[in-house]
């Protein structure tokens, strides 16, 4: 049957390669001998550590407290005690705080008491999800109770749950909507009654169609909760865009989803939802795909956070000769590794291990002024005038023309005959630019 | 006969007349400026580098008659130059020294770590930075893309092949955009007189900074235990003040990694 597919203007469509994982179940991987908690899991403030070197520590068990409105809580992911709190190997590249903690396999849980959702209101539901320490696993982990709380005078009608997952390579969320449907719905449900939003929409993209089946199925009892099929296209999972081909809303650039009456949740997130309501386990693992040419073998992983990535990958049989690069997340976004100490945080969704065969070594030639960049970008700008007003040092022409709009999604330098890296010059524009604005609020 | 009278008066007449109206316009029409501004302007070397924090030559001027600048405040022009200032502006120039930049970093290829991961990327420090902190393991030291010899205006920044950069001191005339441009802070600008430096701007534990660069600070405070608050440390690093260093009583020789140096000792 024809059915008009919803999407959004522009775009790419990369290779997809998700059948490495697609068909694996979610495994759960054995606890690590220790596991290393960063402190900063989420936008904002980084949370306080309440323990101290030699404390001994339940499952469950809150050790870092939030900091300020914008942050979250950490939980222990195992039982044990605690070896130090220093400084380390972290996933954004840059060395960060964290907890050492060494697991102890016979330790106690403490897990929170199960709220009853249905009789219970907002308040008490919005307050569960702070506590419980989750955050958007979309990738920008940004605290969920915050997204829950609009500010007063602004109404939400539309609840959007992302099931794009239109980074190639990454099945998590495929394999999530498969083998929880049931939970995923109720988790959908529970942010609806938390937000207080009448309608949800889960967009999946069409080359997930047994997802689609299986979660419309399960959404048939509930009028209130729509299915949308979206074409396969990247950035097809990114918030404007995906509200945009689920709501026909277009979010102003500088803008929230909020300020259009929309609310974007990730897959993961409300199942992490639905484990803190129902059954009362706070943000303590994350599944991650590990997949790509250069892992001896690919899975679907129920990881600890906190699991250092080298335990990661010799669960999945080792690195293969012809591996070359390690990506934590998608290709399109994730960020590359160095330091195979990293741990695993709430928001992980991949780990990426790309073989000389996948990568194309790019040298860079001039600009072509083919204007493919401009054609793909998804949020209509300029790629390569921004990259060259950056290149000259001349930001403010660069902020006139909309650097700091731009989500680094990586579709222009990915059509990029030339090979420019226009993302890392643009990223270069708006930590500039940044600057400036703090600069000119300041004085 | 005739005619040509006629021509020498009309002619006559209206250069009286233009004359008179050119008088006027200069009398009424005048754009006040002062005079010292021109004449601060020349002697100015004129290369309008911004070094002195201003929208070139003219604009220092403007400034230093207004009150605004100082008279030593042209970094390229050097004492000859502020004195000249200050002679215009009739006070006294307080013996303007020389500055010039000292690279606080001596990690280079040869020296520091690198990370297990290549860079390829635009070579640029502070886009190389955005990526996980450029090649090298430091977080602190210099990145080797050479910001600082884009930003010269005088050619007096070369990059060496061991990805560090070094300052031809007959070019550089001190107007520090080389310092500005270092996204790390390593470059900072001293009087040239100045001999001892610590260069490195470690502050990573000892341990850390012992296993990724030969050439760091390890923060032992060997140099900072006898110097009478010369040397002080801070955060594993050892930092300079100036007002109290007594070079005599610093052990150059005793520091594990040398990078506590008197320049004028001859560097290897």
């Amino acid at each position: 049957m024809f059915q008009k597919l919803l999407t959004f203007v522009g775009g790419i469509h990369p290779g997809e390669n998700k059948n490495f994982t697609e068909n694996l179940e979610i495994e759960e991987m054995p606890l690590p001998k220790s596991v290393y908690i960063p402190l900063s899991q989420h936008i904002g403030k980084p949370a306080t550590a309440l323990v101290k070197k030699g404390s001994i520590v339940k499952e469950g068990e809150v050790i870092a407290t939030a900091e300020g409105f914008i942050s979250s809580p950490i939980h222990s992911p195992v039982a044990g005690t605690v070896l130090k709190i220093t400084t380390g190997a972290n996933l954004s590249g840059v060395p960060k705080e964290y907890i050492e903690i060494q697991v102890n396999p016979e330790g106690e849980k403490v897990f929170m008491e199960p709220v009853d959702w249905q009789n219970n209101d907002k308040k008490t539901i919005i307050n569960r999800i702070k506590e419980a320490g989750i955050v958007g696993q979309g990738g920008a982990a940004f605290p969920t109770f915050v997204k829950l709380s609009p500010p007063p005078g602004k109404t939400i009608d539309y609840l959007v749950i992302n099931g794009a997952e239109c980074e190639p390579y990454l099945t998590r969320d495929y394999r999530l909507m498969l083998e929880r449907t049931s939970d995923l719905i109720e988790g959908i449900r529970i942010l609806m009654k938390a937000a207080g939003v009448p309608k949800a929409i889960i967009g999946i993209e069409n080359n997930k169609p047994l997802a689609i089946q299986k979660v419309t199925e399960a959404a048939k009892a509930y009028p209130e909760i729509q299915v949308a099929t979206l074409k396969t296209k990247y950035p097809q999972g990114a918030e404007k865009m995906l509200i945009f081909a689920g709501t026909g809303r277009k979010v102003p650039p500088g803008k929230l989803p909020l300020d259009v009456g929309v609310i974007v949740q990730n897959i993961g997130t409300s199942l992490s939802v639905y484990d803190a309501v129902v059954k009362g386990i706070p943000s303590i693992t994350s599944v991650m795909t590990v997949t790509g040419k250069g892992i001896t073998t690919p899975k679907n992983l129920l990881v600890r956070v906190g699991t250092q990535l080298a335990e990661v990958i010799n669960y999945c049989g080792g690195l293969k000769p012809e591996a070359v690069k390690v990506i934590s997340g998608g290709p399109m976004m994730g960020i590359a590794q160095y330091d195979f100490n990293a741990p695993v945080m709430k928001a992980s969704s991949g780990l990426l291990v790309l073989a000389s065969s996948e990568i194309n070594e790019a040298v860079e030639t001039p600009c072509l002024r083919c204007g493919k960049c401009v054609e793909v970008c998804p949020l209509n700008l300029l790629p390569t005038r921004l990259a060259k007003l950056t290149q000259m040092g001349k930001f403010e022409d660069a902020e006139e023309y909309g650097v700091t709009v731009c989500m680094e999604c990586g579709s222009c330098a990915y059509e990029c005959p030339a090979n420019i890296p226009l993302v890392q010059w643009i990223k270069l524009g708006k930590k500039e630019v940044s600057k400036i604005q703090r600069a000119r609020k300041s004085s | 006969m005739e005619t040509f009278l006629i021509a020498i008066a009309t002619m006559g007449g209206l250069g009286f007349i233009f004359a008179g109206a050119l008088a006027l316009a200069d009398k009424k029409l005048s754009v006040e400026e002062n005079p010292l501004i021109s004449r601060v302007n020349e002697v100015l070397p004129g290369a309008n580098c911004g070094g002195c924090g201003f929208a070139g030559c003219y604009d220092f001027a403007t400034n230093v008659v207004e009150g605004k600048a100082k008279v030593t405040g042209c970094p390229v022009g050097g004492s000859e130059c502020a004195s000249s200032v200050a002679t215009i502006m009739g006070v006294d120039s307080d013996g303007l020294e020389r500055m010039i930049p000292r690279i606080l970093c001596l990690g280079g290829y040869t020296e520091a770590a690198q990370k297990m991961a290549g860079y390829n990327g635009p070579l640029s420090c502070s886009a190389m930075d955005l990526v996980s902190g450029g090649d090298k393991m430091c977080f602190y030291g210099c990145l080797g893309g050479g910001d600082c010899v884009a930003a010269c205006p005088f050619n007096a920044m070369i990059m060496t092949s061991n990805a560090l950069p070094e300052v031809i001191e007959d070019l550089c005339t001190g107007c520090g955009m080389c310092a500005k441009a270092c996204p790390r802070d390593i470059i900072e600008m001293h009087p040239i007189s100045r001999e001892v430096f610590v260069f490195c701007k470690s502050q990573d534990d000892p341990k850390t900074s012992k296993a990724i660069c030969a050439a760091a600070c390890i923060g032992c405070s060997i140099c900072a235990r006898k110097s009478d608050g010369g040397v002080v440390m801070n955060n594993n690093l050892a930092v300079i003040n100036y007002e109290l260093l007594e070079p005599e009583k610093i052990p150059f020789d005793k520091c594990p990694t040398n990078s506590i140096r008197k320049i004028s000792i001859p560097v290897n």
